[in-house]
């Protein structure tokens, strides 16, 4: 009696919500229909060239230039917006100013506003005969079809990955750390660099990975701008696609297993940052 | 409808949360599962009510096996520990749900519906909230909503997960009460699974006191409380005053000295005295049995209480004693000790 | 808490006299509240903040509408009757169409999945739905040129039953599907972890059935995030333009999505017109954001507690 009950209850799920089997296999089938078979196309496809080819189209000035474009700008880029992003979000939490709801809901204008209008609108903005190019150029600075217009397009589209990830956490920070920190002694700047900055650390450093993950693979709001100036202001992923037109399929792909590699360290990194967010500076669950 | 636990086991991972459990619950009493977390108390009735399923063992109700249906086909009502209330639904709707969501013949037509819900709310006497949503409800209203939608089904059975753990202490006193008196009023078969010894013993017709996945005890509250049938009872149970004792020859010894009070035939070896603070004496320190020196006292309210430390052989304990009204206790002085009543526990026990 | 306030400062030094000007100043550094800097210092902070954004995103969106209507009314209502630009906006709906209810169907299934139950390698299951967020758009695209293409790995197959998947809507349907993935799925999967299975459960012990648990509770508790995913979804999936434009053959009239036109319409030196139908998607961005800080006190409400 006793191991026939047993042996009934193996079978049973150890839950009573239903709907388990069906749900998990639809998501994986979808997840390896849409995303994970054609990204292992992409390493097939790789995969067979020669490690000699491989080599060949890597060490290609012109491939080489791009990769350093797209990492060197959006590296430069994220670091701004790390520092701007950083005041911004001190600025929404901790003070009070006219309009404040209307500035925090535009932060997210990069993350609504199609690529390509975000192009042309930094484009025509930062030409010769632009509002701000024209201010621009008689000091001699040019910023479109330059790699300086590149750099302006990355911080632009990467600014609300700092913004939106630093903001919840510093508007969850325990305001009695500062009392206390005040209370022990502290000047206000020691209390921001001891106190509210390590706090406040993981999460500024999340929001720079990913302004510089999205940066690295950035294309619609850059392309306007940048001029495409094979060797000065080409961008990796533009490379990959004048690659394909030229029917230069190998070449294409190598580029893009190397972005996508990145891709996938980027991601690795900023899962790990979150994790250690979430252990220090982050909600209390 | 009577429920049987017959040899429940349920283990996670390495962790056995249920050993080997057998219970008997009569039809109409009103059972408590008592025991610290991770007693398994909340595991088993989650396994009554078919929201999980044992390793190892059968549930019957009324002597028909209970695990080959599910929580749905169970007709349990239970209680969840934060209620669970559908956050979008009004306090109506919450209540009416489990009609609503019934089938073919068992569907009740809307009149019907309405006339029971309202008849529930007006039971748990909140009628006058029917349209505001569990948000706007506090925490004691919150708690009759779930006892009132549990009820809806007409259920064999209800279980309720800690029912007042989420509650301020003057309203779960209330409920307390109010839980008790709807019991007799409709005398459902009820388990509640509460770590709160107080609510058990006022509650329940009988006590279940579990400790890691086992049934320690099984008894009226009186009997829980004043016959403790092991020592983890008398010390889960009440205040308990405990001191290291050995059993030799049938004997009582505190270190190499024999006590002139009764083993009450703890097997030989190490053992444990316990009794309640209220029920032990001071006495001249030459006569008694146990004696040590007055740390502090301590008043609150009508009470007094003394911590006196007794050496032991393994070096000494601190227990606190009740400190009769008008009785000057010098701290620091020596003061005996004579239990009017206490328990004597092998070590095994 | 109150004597904190630099006003009931003002207080204390009233009766010490005539205040100067010097004792204020100190005072006020002196007893500054803890918890913030000196005025000028926060002016001056403000300001900055305000003048970057200003420059960085408030320029950019101003230009986008200033452009549009530069050449009038006319010339704006022409460039958006254009057969080709209707065509671009007819395309796009339809892409963005099947797309977001490809995702709130994949969302519904997948954060069902994940949050209701426990299993094995579930955080992997959550970072490979995040993942084409980290993926570059051109990536995206190529990824369905190197499996669908001439000289793709099924080209031989698709050639067999004559389907076109590259350079055709399939293909543009793909690639949009493949870069908004996680957005549905992610607005509703932390939620519905936070709410827990007790209301599922507590339905289920009431007599519902799975599917009537799920529509009578599960989703009225997450329709304001679910709406949130789906505004956020459609924005991108109307504005793609990297993973589109690789897939998509540029082919006035046929595969040119919004995006794609304004490409080309600025390219061939037709500013207005390409502003114009830029302003289009601007203002789209503009109601999305609108719709989103409304939506957001609304989930607020589906947060427990």
């Amino acid at each position: 009696m006793a191991t026939a009950t047993a042996s009934r209850l193996t079978f049973r799920k150890p839950s009573v919500i239903p709907g388990f089997g069906l749900t998990f296999g639809l998501t994986l089938t979808w997840l390896c229909l849409i995303v994970l078979l054609p990204l292992s196309a992409l390493f097939l496809k790789t995969s067979e060239l020669s490690f000699d080819r491989l080599l060949v189209i890597m060490s290609n000035a012109r491939t080489l230039h791009a990769l350093q474009i797209s990492f060197g700008l959006s590296l430069a880029a994220a670091a701004i917006n790390l520092v701007f992003g950083g005041l911004v979000v001190w600025v929404l939490v901790r003070y009070d100013f006219p309009f404040k709801r209307v500035v925090d809901a535009i932060i997210d204008i990069p993350f609504a506003l199609p690529t390509a209008v975000a192009g042309i609108a930094l484009t025509t903005l930062y030409a010769e005969n632009g509002w701000i190019g024209s201010l621009l150029a008689p000091l001699g600075i040019q910023v479109s079809f330059t790699p300086l217009g590149i750099l302006v397009a990355l911080v632009f589209i990467g600014l609300p990955f700092v913004v939106r990830t630093v903001q919840p956490v510093l508007a969850d920070l325990d305001a009695e750390l500062e009392d206390a920190a005040a209370s022990l002694g502290a000047t206000r700047g020691q209390t921001i660099w001891r106190v509210v900055l390590p706090s406040i650390w993981p999460a500024l450093l999340t929001g720079f990975a990913m302004a510089f993950a999205r940066a690295v693979g950035e294309y619609g709001s850059v392309i306007f701008i940048a001029g495409n100036l094979p060797g000065v202001s080409e961008i990796a992923p533009l490379l990959i696609v004048i690659r394909l037109e030229e029917f230069r399929y190998a070449d294409a792909t190598a580029i893009a297993s190397v972005m996508l590699l990145a891709s996938f360290v980027l991601l690795f990194i900023i899962n790990r940052l979150q994790h250690w967010a979430e252990s220090r500076g982050g909600r209390e669950r | 409808m009577s429920i049987d636990v017959v040899n429940i086991t349920k283990t996670y991972k390495a962790f056995t949360a249920l050993d080997a459990v057998n219970l008997h619950i009569p039809t109409g009493e009103l059972v408590a599962l008592l025991g610290p977390s991770g007693s398994g108390k909340t595991t088993l009735l989650r396994i009554i009510a078919g929201l999980e399923w044992p390793d190892s063992g059968e549930i019957r109700f009324d002597g028909a096996d209970a695990l080959n249906r599910s929580v749905g086909e169970r007709n349990v009502g239970f209680v969840f520990q934060h209620y669970a209330l559908f956050r979008h639904m009004s306090v109506f709707e919450n209540v009416a749900f489990g009609l609503r969501v019934r089938k073919g013949a068992d569907k009740l037509p809307e009149a019907a519906i309405r006339a029971k819900v309202n008849e529930l709310l007006a039971l748990v006497q909140i009628d006058w909230l029917a349209e505001r949503y569990p948000a706007q409800l506090s925490g004691g209203q919150r708690q009759r909503v779930a006892l009132a939608r549990a009820l809806a089904i007409s259920p064999r059975i209800l279980l309720l997960d800690e029912p007042f753990g989420a509650l301020d202490a003057k309203v779960r006193k209330e409920l307390r009460r109010w839980l008790r008196q709807l019991h007799e009023e409709l005398p459902v078969t009820s388990v509640l699974v509460t770590h709160d010894q107080e609510e058990a013993l006022e509650l329940a017709d009988r006590v279940v006191v579990m400790g890691k996945g086992r049934i320690e005890q099984i008894g009226t509250p009186g009997e829980v409380y004043d016959t403790p049938a092991t020592a983890f009872v008398h010390d889960f149970i009440g205040e308990s005053l405990s001191l290291p004792a050995d059993v030799r020859g049938g004997r009582l010894f505190l270190g190499e000295r024999a006590i002139a009070l009764d083993s009450q035939g703890a097997s030989e070896g190490p053992a444990r005295l316990l009794a309640r603070p209220h029920e032990v004496d001071l006495a001249d320190p030459a006569q008694a049995p146990f004696f040590g020196k007055v740390l502090a006292v301590r008043t609150f309210g009508p009470i007094r209480r003394a911590d006196i430390q007794i050496v032991v052989p393994s070096g000494h304990v601190v227990v606190e004693a009740a400190v009769p009204f008008g009785e000057g206790l010098e701290i620091g002085s020596q003061v005996g000790l004579v239990p009017r009543r206490y328990r004597v526990f092998g070590a095994k026990a | 808490m109150s004597a904190l306030e630099p006003a009931a400062l003002a207080q204390p030094l009233a009766s010490d006299g005539p205040p100067t000007l010097t004792k204020q100043a100190r005072a006020q550094n002196g007893h500054r509240p803890a918890r913030t800097e000196p005025a000028a210092v926060r002016i001056a902070l403000t300001l900055i903040a305000l003048a970057f954004l200003g420059l960085f995103i408030g320029l950019p969106l101003l230009l986008v509408f200033v452009e549009a209507f530069k050449r009038g009314a006319a010339a704006y209502v022409a460039a958006l009757s254009d057969p080709d630009a209707l065509a671009a906006i007819r395309l796009t709906l339809l892409v963005a169409a099947i797309s977001v209810t490809a995702n709130v169907i994949f969302g519904l299934v997948a954060s069902w999945a994940i949050a209701k139950f426990e299993f094995a390698g579930k955080s992997l299951l959550i970072t490979l739905i995040d993942l084409p967020f980290s993926v570059s758009p051109v990536v995206a695209g190529l990824i369905y040129v190197l499996l669908f293409g001439s000289q793709g790995l099924l080209a031989a197959p698709l050639q067999a039953w004559d389907i076109k998947i590259i350079f055709a809507l399939p293909g543009i349907v793909l690639a949009t599907i493949f870069v908004t993935f996680p957005f549905v799925a992610r607005e509703l999967i932390p939620l519905m972890q936070e709410q827990g299975t007790a209301e599922e459960e507590a339905a289920i012990s009431l007599g519902a059935s799975g599917l009537s648990t799920f529509f009578r509770v599960t989703l009225p508790n997450v329709k304001w995030a679910l709406l949130y995913g789906v505004l956020l979804c459609n924005a991108r999936a109307m504005g793609e333009f990297g993973a589109v434009s690789v897939v998509s053959g540029h082919v006035r009239g046929l595969t040119n999505t919004m995006p794609l036109h304004i490409e080309i319409l600025y390219n061939e030196y037709q500013f207005g017109a390409s502003f114009a139908v830029a302003s289009l998607l601007a203002l789209l961005a503009l109601v999305t954001l609108i719709a989103k800080t409304v939506l957001e006190s609304r989930l607020a409400e589906e947060e427990p507690r």
